[in-house]
Formats: C-alpha cells, sequence, structure tokens
C-alpha cells in the first residue's frame, strides 16, 4: 500500500512544511502527513416527509426535528420527483420555520390608527366573525329580478396557491356556505 | 489510529451547472453560516456572493461569455469552494497545525485549534480560505466532515439539481469525468477539460469538468504552494509567529491533540 | 387554463417533469424552466445527454437559455406568430403526423358556412358584436347529421340530460380536402405566417424560426416524440389562452399528444397552483372544475343548470352526478332531491368576480371585507398602487403570513404614505394581521405541476399564536355557524348545513396545537357512500340520486379504503412511479395516454411505447393507468344513440371531450383559432391584421391610473417584461425575509442590452428610473449581452426586463415592479399582461418613496 509520504514523494514535490518549519531557527514541529479523526455530532432527530412549498415541481424533503424544534430539512433521497436535490429555495426551507424575522403574535390595527396593537388570538377570531356576520346581514341579496341568486356581495377571499389542498377545499366550502362569489387566488394572476 | 477510510472528494462539471445556487444554501443551512454582513448587487452577472469567504464556503461564478454579435453566446456558471489539494497550501503554512488531512483524505480546519492568524488565507492559491467574521477563526468548505462521518454526502452534492455536482470516490470521479470529458468533445465541445488531475498541486479532491480554459472561471492555470512564489510574504509569517509567542500556541496544539475524540496516525493504508 | 381544457378535455399539464428525460426535442417557450423550476430541469439535461433537442425561445438568454442546444431570441408577446409560423410551416411542407391527425383530431370535421375566419374579416371571427365586443360562438360549430335518439325512457338525471341534448354527428371528411373541413380552415388561417412574416413580427432571424421547424418535425414521427414547456411566458397576455392554444394545436398535428416524451408541460409557480385550481378558491367554479352557477344564463335549478353545462356525448355526461356528490358532500342529509340537493343555496355569480373585479369592487366601496391568505396583492397584484388604494377602501382586513409582509403594512409603510401623499390618519381600514404557521407545522398535501397530490407531515408546533391556515378557516367555520345556529332564515340556510363538525380535531402526539381532522376531509373530498359511510372506490361509483357525496370527482380514488390515503404512497420507482403520490384522475401520469398507440391499439413503435392494448387479456396496459375504459377494445364501434362514452369508438383517445377527438378548432371567447395580435402596449402595428392591432375581446378596467400606452407611444419607446429569478418567489413574501435567499438576489435590478444602456448613459451598478403611465420605480442596471435588441423589418426595437419580487419590507427591499403594469385581461380567464408592456428608462433614481 502507498503510503502518504511516499505519495508526496512520487509526485516529486516535497512538503512544505518539512522543508520551511526550521527555516527561521525555532523548532517547528514538522506537518507530518497524518490523518487526523475528529468526532463530530451531525444533526440528528425524527425525520418527517414533507414537500417543499415554493414552486410546483413539488420536491420531497425530510424534515429533522429535535425536542420538538426543526432542525434541518433537506430534499428526500426516496423522492421520484428530486431524488433528494433541491433548488436554493428548497435548500432554505429551513429559514421558513426558524427564522427571527417571523411574527408570532396576533396584530390590530383599528380604523384610522397609526399603531399595532398586540391582541388575543381568541378575541381575534371572534371579531373577524362577527366582521362578516355583520356585513353579510347588511349587504346579502337572495333574488334579483326575482331570481334567487344568495350572494354575499361583501365578502372576498385572496390567496391560496401557496396553501395546501385541504385549506382551498375548506375555504371555498366555508365561503361559499356563506354566499361568497369573491373568491380568487393566484392561479388567475 | 485513524486510517485512511477513502480518498473523498467532488466532480463539478460545469456543463450541466444551471447557476441556481442551491449548493450556497444548502452549504449554509447545514454548516449554519449567516448571511454576508457585507452583501451587496455587485452588477456582475447574477453574482451577488462575490467571493468565498468566512460566511460563503461555496460561491457559483458567472462567466457571460458573448461576442458583440451575438454569434457565440454563453453563459457559463461554476461552483466554486475549497478544492481539498492533495498539496494544501493553508495546511503547510498553518503554525498551529488546525489544519489536518481527515480519514477522508480531505482537508479540514479544527477551529479549536485555529487561532484565526489567517496565514492559511495567503497560503492558498484559490483564495478559498477566510476569516469568518462571527467566529474570528479561519473558515471554508469541511466537505460537511460531519455529514461524511455518518454516511451521508455534502450538502450540496446531495442537493445539487442537475448533479452538477457529484460527490465519491476520486479516483472513481475521475474516470466517470473522463468518460463525460470526452463524450462533451465528441459533441462538439472542444474545449472541455478537466482541471484538477494530479498536474494540479498534486490533484484536487475537488475537481472540475470546464468548457474553457480555466482563466475564463478565474481559476490559475498553474497554481502554486506558498514557497514558490510568495517566499517573502512566507518569511515575515514566520517571523511574527515568535513575536506571537509561538512556543505556548504549539502547546495548546498539543493538549488539543490529547483530546480523547481525536485520534491520529500516519498514513499507512 | 382552458387553453389545454378547450383542446385535450382537461386544464391540467398533460404530462410530468419526469416523462422530459423521455423526449427527443423540448421546446421551452413562455418559460425559464432552469430558472424557476431548477429541480425539474435536472430531467430536461437527462435528456439532452441521451440526443435530445433543447430549444429555448424568449427575448431573454437566461440561465435555461444557457443550458439549451439551441437558443432562439424572440420580441416579447408575439407567441402565436411564431408558433402560427410553425403550424404553417408543418402544413405547407407536409410534416404533420397525417394518421393522427384523421384519427385523433377534429381536423377532419366540417364547420358550419356562416363560418368567417379572420383572413376574412381582417382580424376578427364571424360573430363579434362591436358593441359588447364579445363573440357569439354559433357560427363555428360543426355541420351535423340528423341526430339519433335512444329508444328507451331516462331511468336517471344523467340520461335524461344527455338524451335531451344529444346531437347528431359532426360531418367529416377524412381526406382533409373539403374547404371548411377543421383543417382547410387552418390552413388557410395560418397561410400569411409565413417565416418571413414571422421574421418581420417575432424579431426572430429566418434561420432561427427553422431551425425550431425542422427540429420539430424531424422529431415527431412513430419513433420519436417532442415536448412543450410553458409558463407565465405563455399565459400573461391578453391573448394568454390562445398561446396555449396555439402550443396545443401544433402537438396535434404534430402527433406528439398523449404520447411517451410527447405533450404539453404547464410549469405551474406555486407548491399547489394545481390544488388552488383543481379546489378551486376561484370565482368561476366549484370543485373538480365545475362551473360555478350564473345569474346571467338560466341556472334556475338544478336541472337548468345541468342542461346547460352537461354535454351528452363524452366523460361530461356525468356532470350531473359530481354535481349532486358535491351538494351532499357539502350539504349531508340536508340535500334531498326535494331541495334539489340545496342546489339553490349556493350563490349565483353576478357577473366577473375575478382578481382584478374583486379589487375594483373593493376600491368601490362593494367588497367590504377582505382575507388575504398567503398571497400578496399590497406589492403582488398589477398596478400594484391601485391594489393598495382598493385596500385602503375597505372596512376590515384580514392577512394571514408567516411575515409582516406589505400587505399587512400598507397603511403605514406603503411608498404613498411614506411620501406623504395619503396620510396614514385617514386610512379607515380596520387591519387584523394572524401569523401563519408554515408548511412544516402543518399536515396537508399540495397538487405538484404534474397533477400528483402529494402529503406531508407536521414535524412540530407553530410557536405562539401561529396557527395553519386550515386551523383558522375551521375555527371561523366553526364561530360563524354557532352564530348562525338558531337562524331561520332561508338566506341562512346553506351556512347552517353546510357540514363541519367531522373536521373536529384530533388530539396527535407529540404536538399540544392539534389539526383539523384530516383524514376525514380527505374521505369527503374522495367520495363516501352516503348510506354506509363508506368511501368509493373511484368516481365511476359516484351517483345522482343523493345516494354518494363526494367534495372533488377528480380526486375520487385517492383513498380507496377507509384510512388508506394514496397521496401519502411513498415508493418511487424510476419511471412512472404510480406508488408515489396520487396523480388525478385515477392516479393517471400522462393524460391522453391511449394516443401513444395507434387506432389499432400497437404502440406507434416499439422506442415510444407506452399504453397499448393486449389482445390476450383483453385490456388496455403499459407503464400507466391507461386514461381509457380499460377493457374497450381498440376496434369497438360508437354506438350511434349512445351517451357518454359509448358514443367514442376504441380509437377515440380523448375522452373528456364531446367526439372523444383532440379540438384543433375549438371555440373560446376571442376565437376558435389563436390569431396574432399585439400586446395594450406595443412598440409596433399588428402587421397582419391592420384593423385590429390588440385582441379584439380583451377585458378593459376603467380605474384610476391605469392608462395604456397603446400603439408606438414615444413617450414610452421600450418593450419591458417583468419574471422571476431563481433565488426569490413571487412578491418575495416567502424569501425576501430568508436571510440566506435574500443576499443572493439583494436588490431589483433591469437587464438591459449594451446597445440601450450606451444609448441612456447607463452602466451596471447605476440607477435606473423605469417609468409607464402607471408608476415610476428604480432599479439598478445590469448590463448584459444576454437582453438585445429586435429587429423587425428595418426598426429596432430595443427591450428590457425586470424580476417582480421586491416590495417595501423584509429583509431586503426596493422598488415594486409591479407599480409598473396595467390592468387588463384575456377575455377568457382574465389574466393580465405583465409579459409584455412599454416603458421609458432614464438614469437616475426616484425621489425618496414616491410612487
Amino acid at each position: 500500500m502507498l503510503s502518504r509520504r511516499d505519495f508526496l514523494k512520487r509526485s516529486g514535490i516535497a512538503a512544505a512544511g518539512l522543508t520551511l518549519a526550521s527555516v527561521s531557527g525555532i523548532q517547528m514541529k514538522p506537518v507530518k502527513a497524518q490523518i487526523t479523526k475528529i468526532k463530530l455530532n451531525a444533526k440528528s432527530g425524527r425525520q418527517v416527509p414533507s414537500v417543499c412549498p415554493y414552486c410546483a415541481v413539488g420536491c420531497g424533503t425530510l424534515i429533522t426535528e429535535s425536542e420538538g424544534k426543526i432542525v434541518h430539512i433537506e430534499g428526500n433521497p426516496d423522492s421520484p420527483v428530486n431524488h433528494g436535490t433541491l433548488c436554493p429555495k428548497g435548500a432554505a426551507n429551513l429559514q421558513m420555520p426558524v427564522n427571527e424575522n417571523r411574527q408570532t403574535k396576533v396584530l390590530y390595527r383599528a380604523p384610522y390608527s397609526t399603531e399595532w396593537e398586540e391582541k388575543p388570538l381568541d378575541w381575534a377570531m371572534e371579531q373577524i366573525a362577527q366582521r362578516i356576520k355583520k356585513d353579510r346581514d347588511e349587504n346579502f341579496i337572495e333574488k334579483i329580478d326575482g331570481k334567487t341568486v344568495n350572494v354575499n356581495p361583501a365578502l372576498a377571499s385572496i390567496g391560496g396557491s401557496t396553501l395546501e389542498n385541504e385549506w382551498n377545499y375548506l375555504q371555498a366550502k366555508l365561503f361559499r356556505g356563506l354566499g361568497a362569489v369573491n373568491i380568487e387566488n393566484h392561479a388567475r394572476i | 489510529m485513524a486510517q485512511l477510510e477513502s480518498k473523498k472528494g467532488m466532480f463539478v462539471d460545469t456543463s450541466v451547472c444551471t447557476g441556481c445556487k442551491a449548493c450556497e444554501t444548502a452549504c449554509k443551512e447545514w454548516n449554519e453560516l449567516p448571511m454576508n454582513p457585507d452583501f451587496g448587487f455587485t452588477g456582475n452577472s447574477y453574482d451577488n456572493t462575490g467571493r468565498l469567504s468566512g460566511e460563503n464556503w461555496r460561491h457559483v461564478k458567472f462567466v457571460e461569455d458573448f461576442s458583440e454579435d451575438r454569434s457565440e453566446q454563453r453563459w457559463m456558471f461554476l461552483s466554486d469552494s475549497c478544492k481539498h489539494c492533495q498539496l494544501a497550501g493553508c495546511m503547510e503554512v498553518c503554525p498551529v497545525n488546525a489544519i489536518v488531512r481527515t480519514e477522508f483524505d480531505t482537508v479540514y480546519i479544527d477551529h479549536e485549534t485555529c487561532i484565526g492568524c489567517g496565514y492559511c488565507i495567503t497560503g492558498c492559491p484559490f483564495g478559498v480560505i477566510d476569516i469568518g467574521k462571527l467566529t474570528g477563526t479561519a473558515n471554508k468548505c469541511t466537505l460537511c466532515y460531519d455529514r461524511l462521518q455518518v454516511g451521508q454526502q455534502p450538502a450540496c452534492a446531495q442537493t445539487c439539481p442537475t448533479d452538477s455536482i457529484q460527490f465519491g470516490d476520486v479516483d472513481e470521479l475521475m474516470l466517470k469525468a473522463k468518460d463525460r470529458e470526452k463524450f462533451l468533445r465528441d459533441n462538439g465541445d472542444s474545449k472541455a477539460q478537466i482541471y484538477g488531475d494530479s498536474d494540479i498541486l498534486g490533484g484536487l479532491n475537488v475537481f472540475y469538468l470546464l468548457q474553457d480554459e480555466p482563466e475564463k472561471y478565474g481559476l490559475p492555470s498553474n497554481p502554486q504552494l506558498p514557497q514558490k512564489n510568495m517566499v517573502g510574504g512566507y518569511w515575515s509569517s514566520i517571523l511574527s509567529f515568535v513575536a506571537a509567542g509561538f512556543i505556548s500556541l504549539l502547546s495548546f496544539r498539543s493538549r488539543r491533540l490529547s483530546k480523547d475524540e481525536q485520534e491520529s496516525s500516519d498514513i499507512s493504508v | 387554463m382552458p387553453g389545454l381544457g378547450a383542446t385535450n378535455g382537461r386544464g391540467g399539464a398533460t404530462t410530468t417533469t419526469r416523462e422530459m428525460a423521455e423526449s427527443d426535442c423540448i421546446v421551452i417557450m413562455g418559460s425559464n424552466f432552469a430558472e424557476n423550476h431548477p429541480v425539474g430541469f435536472r430531467f430536461v439535461l437527462q435528456a439532452k445527454n441521451k440526443g435530445a433537442r433543447v430549444i429555448h425561445i424568449d427575448p431573454r438568454f437566461t440561465r435555461t437559455s444557457a443550458m439549451a442546444t439551441d437558443y432562439i431570441p424572440m420580441r416579447s408577446g408575439t407567441d402565436i406568430a411564431f408558433l402560427g409560423g410553425l403550424i404553417r410551416y408543418m402544413i405547407e411542407n407536409n410534416k404533420y403526423f397525417k394518421e393522427y391527425v384523421v384519427q385523433y383530431t377534429n381536423a377532419p370535421f366540417i364547420i358550419k358556412e356562416e363560418f368567417a375566419d379572420t383572413e376574412d374579416l381582417d382580424g376578427i371571427f364571424s360573430g363579434f358584436d362591436e358593441q359588447t365586443r364579445t363573440y357569439d360562438p354559433s357560427s363555428w360549430e360543426y355541420e351535423r347529421e340528423e341526430p339519433i335518439k335512444p329508444d328507451n325512457e331516462p331511468t336517471t338525471l344523467t340520461e335524461k340530460i344527455a338524451y335531451e341534448k344529444l346531437l347528431g354527428r359532426p360531418k367529416r371528411d377524412d381526406t382533409l380536402s373539403h374547404p371548411r373541413c377543421v383543417f382547410q380552415i387552418i390552413k388557410k388561417h395560418y397561410s400569411r405566417y409565413t417565416p418571413e412574416m414571422v421574421s418581420e413580427i417575432t424579431g426572430t432571424p429566418v434561420e432561427d424560426f427553422l431551425k425550431v421547424a425542422e427540429a420539430l418535425a424531424e422529431n415527431s414521427t412513430p419513433e420519436r416524440t417532442s415536448t412543450f414547456v410553458y409558463a407565465m411566458g405563455w399565459t400573461q397576455h391578453t391573448y394568454g389562452v390562445q398561446c396555449i392554444r396555439a402550443g396545443a394545436i401544433l402537438q396535434g398535428l404534430l402527433g406528439n399528444m398523449g404520447r411517451r416524451g410527447g405533450g404539453i408541460l404547464a410549469l405551474r409557480g406555486h407548491a399547489n397552483v394545481q390544488g388552488a385550481t383543481d379546489h378551486p378558491t376561484l370565482y368561476h367554479i366549484l370543485p373538480g372544475y365545475l362551473d360555478m352557477p350564473s345569474a346571467e344564463k338560466n341556472h334556475d335549478t338544478l336541472e337548468d343548470y345541468l342542461k346547460d353545462v352537461t354535454t351528452p356525448t363524452g366523460w361530461w355526461v356525468n356532470y350531473p352526478k359530481y354535481m349532486v356528490s358535491l351538494l351532499k358532500a357539502w350539504f349531508g342529509d340536508a340535500a334531498t332531491p326535494e331541495n334539489d340537493f340545496g342546489y339553490n343555496y349556493l350563490p349565483k355569480n353576478l357577473g366577473n368576480h375575478s382578481h382584478y373585479s374583486i379589487f375594483r369592487d373593493a376600491y368601490a366601496g362593494i367588497v367590504k371585507g377582505m382575507m388575504v391568505v398567503g398571497q400578496n396583492p399590497a406589492v403582488g397584484g398589477q398596478n400594484a398602487t391601485f391594489h393598495r388604494k382598493a385596500l385602503a377602501n375597505l372596512d376590515w382586513l384580514v392577512v394571514r403570513d408567516p411575515f409582516l409582509i406589505e400587505t399587512a403594512t400598507f397603511w403605514y409603510d406603503a411608498p404613498e404614505v411614506k411620501s406623504g401623499q395619503v396620510k396614514t390618519e385617514d386610512i379607515k381600514t380596520e387591519v387584523f394581521y394572524l401569523p401563519s404557521a408554515v408548511f412544516a407545522e402543518t399536515g396537508g398535501s399540495f397538487t405538484n405541476t404534474s397533477r400528483m397530490m402529494q402529503m406531508k407531515e407536521k414535524a412540530a408546533d407553530p410557536p405562539g399564536d401561529c396557527r395553519s391556515d386550515l386551523s383558522f378557516t375551521y375555527e371561523l367555520g366553526k364561530r360563524l355557524k354557532e352564530l348562525y345556529k338558531d337562524s331561520t332564515l332561508k338566506r341562512d340556510w346553506a351556512i347552517k348545513n353546510l357540514t363541519w363538525d367531522h373536521y373536529e380535531p384530533v388530539p396527535q402526539e407529540p404536538f399540544k396545537i392539534h389539526e383539523p381532522n384530516e383524514e376525514a376531509l380527505i374521505k369527503e373530498i374522495n367520495g363516501y357512500d352516503t348510506k354506509t359511510g363508506k368511501p368509493v372506490a373511484g368516481f365511476a361509483e359516484l351517483k345522482d340520486d343523493g345516494s354518494t357525496a363526494c367534495g372533488n370527482w377528480i380526486y375520487s380514488g385517492v383513498m380507496p379504503e377507509e384510512g388508506k390515503n394514496l397521496a401519502a404512497n411513498r415508493e418511487g420507482d424510476d419511471y412512472t412511479y404510480l406508488n408515489w403520490g396520487f396523480a388525478w384522475p385515477a392516479n393517471r401520469r400522462l393524460l391522453y395516454n391511449r394516443a401513444s398507440a395507434r387506432p389499432d391499439g400497437k404502440p406507434w413503435s416499439e422506442r415510444k411505447k407506452y399504453v397499448w392494448w393486449d389482445e390476450k387479456e383483453g385490456k388496455w396496459t403499459g407503464y400507466d393507468i391507461p386514461d381509457f375504459a380499460v377493457n374497450k377494445a381498440p376496434d369497438t364501434k360508437p354506438k350511434m344513440d349512445g351517451i357518454g362514452l359509448d358514443a367514442h369508438s376504441g380509437a377515440d383517445p380523448f375522452i373528456m371531450l364531446p367526439d372523444g377527438v383532440m379540438q384543433l378548432f375549438a371555440p373560446l371567447a376571442d376565437g376558435p383559432l389563436p390569431t396574432h395580435y399585439e400586446p395594450v402596449d406595443t412598440p409596433v402595428e399588428n402587421k397582419l391584421y391592420s384593423k385590429q392591432p390588440h385582441n379584439p375581446a380583451t377585458l378593459y378596467y376603467d380605474v384610476p391610473d391605469n392608462e395604456l400606452h397603446g400603439i408606438a407611444n414615444s413617450d414610452y419607446p421600450y418593450v419591458i417584461t417583468t419574471y422571476r429569478v431563481t433565488e426569490h418567489h413571487l412578491s418575495g413574501a416567502m424569501t425576501r425575509w430568508l436571510p440566506w435567499l435574500a443576499e443572493l438576489m439583494p436588490e431589483l435590478f433591469l437587464e438591459i442590452s449594451p446597445e440601450l444602456a450606451q444609448k441612456l448613459d447607463l452602466e451596471s451598478g447605476d440607477y435606473a428610473v423605469i417609468e409607464t403611465s402607471r408608476g415610476q420605480i428604480e432599479a439598478r442596471a445590469l448590463v448584459t449581452r444576454r437582453m438585445r435588441p429586435f429587429k423587425l423589418g428595418d426598426q429596432f426595437i430595443h427591450q428590457v426586463g425586470m424580476p417582480i419580487h421586491w416590495g417595501y419590507a423584509g429583509v431586503v427591499k426596493g422598488s415594486v415592479p409591479n407599480e409598473l403594469s396595467a390592468i387588463v385581461g384575456d377575455p377568457n380567464v382574465t389574466i393580465h399582461e405583465s409579459k409584455a408592456f412599454t416603458c421609458n428608462v432614464r438614469k437616475g433614481r426616484i425621489k425618496q418613496g414616491v410612487v
């Protein structure tokens, strides 16, 4: 077997450390052609299969979760869509959940106010439900020229192409149930 | 006693690189590298990374190669990083032996030993190493040493969507690269060439298949070890060791070596 | 998009990203594939390594062009001229796939005598009403034989409607020589789209155009296939749907549809744009592409509605089953035959309620409350300033997003507020910002660009008050149902009876925040027997009598048994991976794959075999699930009085369509054949139709500050196109807050050729002001030969381009490119025109904060 030192000799170039280490007269330890093994801890944890949320290629990912925290996300090698690979947005998936720029509190801006106020989630949910009901009850059109239309023209829903099938289905169902016709997502734009 | 397990490296096939920068992001994600505080718009094609640095261990180069009338038009990309040279200038000049060769025959900076003196920066003919703005130590690609230890390939190679970065045993990769070089040449890419076979610093463990001369990609055609081209700089480096209390640094290193988790040996593969 | 639907029967991409590797010639047009779908592009490179031609037709030399075997420059907005030229080339040079065209398309069908082409009427088809600027398509219909009605009495609602609507067979001429057959009409329609004319319009050199034509002809044979790939570069035009139609016609003539390595790949830009169309949060459709009832039509009762929308022949004969099952899924036991299954409690559309109409109505005060979930219209909407004006006129606004995006902060952070033109204190809108969970903090599924639904699993609880969008809508529905529970008003019937309780969250260890019951939801989408509650095995089991419920028929079969969710399948293989995810419909991967075999059921060639007739077994077989009645022999004759698939022969591959063949000629809102028109902002006249510069049926919006530039406006001399880069996504809401992505593309830039840069004294890195009548923004110049002037006859046209991803919040910020574009719509789908308009460019910066 070829030793590393032999390899260096054969390549005809002397290793720099050996020739230069003692030039200044100091007893420098020559850089030996040695192998060092430093045991490191690779990120580990429970692996959860997921799908990249950016474009629609649908790359499979594996999320590594440890003690309730997401620590790493990479391409799922089993996925026939991407064979473990990702694009830069896919490779940056981790910074969607783990990001100090994320907002984690409900914010409320009253009409004409110049400031945000932090509010409890439950309060906001109730207020939104009340707003929807009030507008609906005030603006609902049951008939136009004798024709039943059952339309709530005051309410609109925007968004959906970046969100799950289940949400889209449920949002459409709820909004149709409320008589909404103004429902749109990115697919049109 | 540590053994050389295998000679690991990467074959970077520029002919299938789309310049997407997934390798840059994957590298940052795995190695927890922060945003570069000096980021900004460069005006140089789609390259806003600029160079390899303490925060960017990978850098995709963008080469717009157009003739004035556009009869010749190419946009070439190359994902650059540490080459894990067989003759590694950085290793040779490190005063504290913080730069070591691992059991995978890769070049690794041990941050617990590194004193951040920066000599390795001048020792590298490719401009790979930089002092991390947050760590204060020398930083560069580790070939994902921690992933290799658990049997995974480096994050960039795993992520590369077009398999432009392929990880594996260097000898096998080189055979693959030669096949690919022939394929490209047979299909009209007359300038296709391998960069980093044994003619370059004894061989680069991370080597490239280029579509043009190395200079087009900002790679030196004949890179030199530090003693050949930077003797002056090197002398002053050596002298400054004395002033810095070199002996104590060496003792720091020997302490580091005695740690349980580290094994060392001469190669006897 | 109905471009594919009208031609082939379904709006989805006909092929997959994986299938690219099987192609011999990949034409990427209106898409920057490598840039925006880098992982899908791996399969293009695999094809290239096997010797395939990869052709990129685009105004800019992009990362895709860099990887292509051929880059073909083309002025923005002239796709139909280019594609029309290719259609003409194939016909004139006898390069079309004759057997495929005669057997599998409507090329032999004869059109009514009243039909007049754009060649006859200088740019418009017969049936155009100058007043309303709309078409009456009745003159575009087929000439038909006498109808043969079935003798028996109908036994179901489906039969009743089909029997009533049954028409005679279209008359045909298989020699393709009848002057009014579709083939001859197409031939005449494109007769002036010569290579020279194409070049004068598109700026593509004649030899480049011919390179594409020859490559396509060589690679579209029984032995070889070509594929087309498009994205927003085809769609975002006032004739966007017709761009897709032009590509589809070409693929039909070349015999590439439904074949291995063929078809058309629509590259969708969001993780679930396909799913959000299938389960539509869109105004005009209900789940599974069922039309929304409309007040403008006779949709008064369920039967009236079904009579309007159902086609008696082809798969859509089953419309009643899907509609009734949907109503059963939504209204449960309250939906009975006596009350038309609750049909009339669904709202009816009053007109066009598309995105721009909603914002127009918000500005007008008709829309009072808006919920914005995972979208960022304050910067992402065209004429973004107008979008913010509309937001400022709402009573209340809910914004759900992981980051504090511009739509949430417009009232203090928008350019018009910063500059003092608008005061925060004057904006009445009440704003609720609710932080949302991200993809990894909830389950659910996405349907990818290959129509494949894939489940993801929740990895961790969301932080703080962040909740998944699904929990939000579930919780909101629960509260609203509570608010209405005691109402006895008829108008509240729908919300009261909406089935909801079964979504009640089930605790899922080890999480503390529990999600609505995903399994119950997917079972509802799949469909179930209303008596036993058992899932149906697929859409073939759905009924029109209320005995089945189904939330979305095209996904039926995803949960064929209780608890067995095929979208969670994760056993990949190297080719069609039928055990990975679930592709609608019925897990079929390549649509119309019956066409991969010859009429007699044998593969067109060994090299391209995919699905074929197994004589011994008496069934269709192959690498995929056949997109065809599995036991229907190739020599099956059509039943002359048959409905549904009985009306088709064993050699009619396009099962969704009434006649089982691809519709090269197909009625749309702007005509039956794609025709070259210029964008509404254009530097030149229409060289083909002097009287019709623009699509005559274009939808215009009368909203403030939305002036159009018209033709050759000297104030706005340059063509501009907008697009994405790999490092960002959409308005930047999912990328500009991510440091790793923000630093890769930190500033808005304008790509400009050295020729134009020199004229404007710009160098890379300089600031440039870009202006339109709608807005004014600044960007850093990126001078590059990848941009080029276009030579149109004797005239040179300069073109610039910029990415769309910037806004006034985030880790990196910048001017909002969407301030520049106009609100204007394609007549079929109301998509805008951001891919080709005009602007002015000058060196300098804008006054801080001025829009």
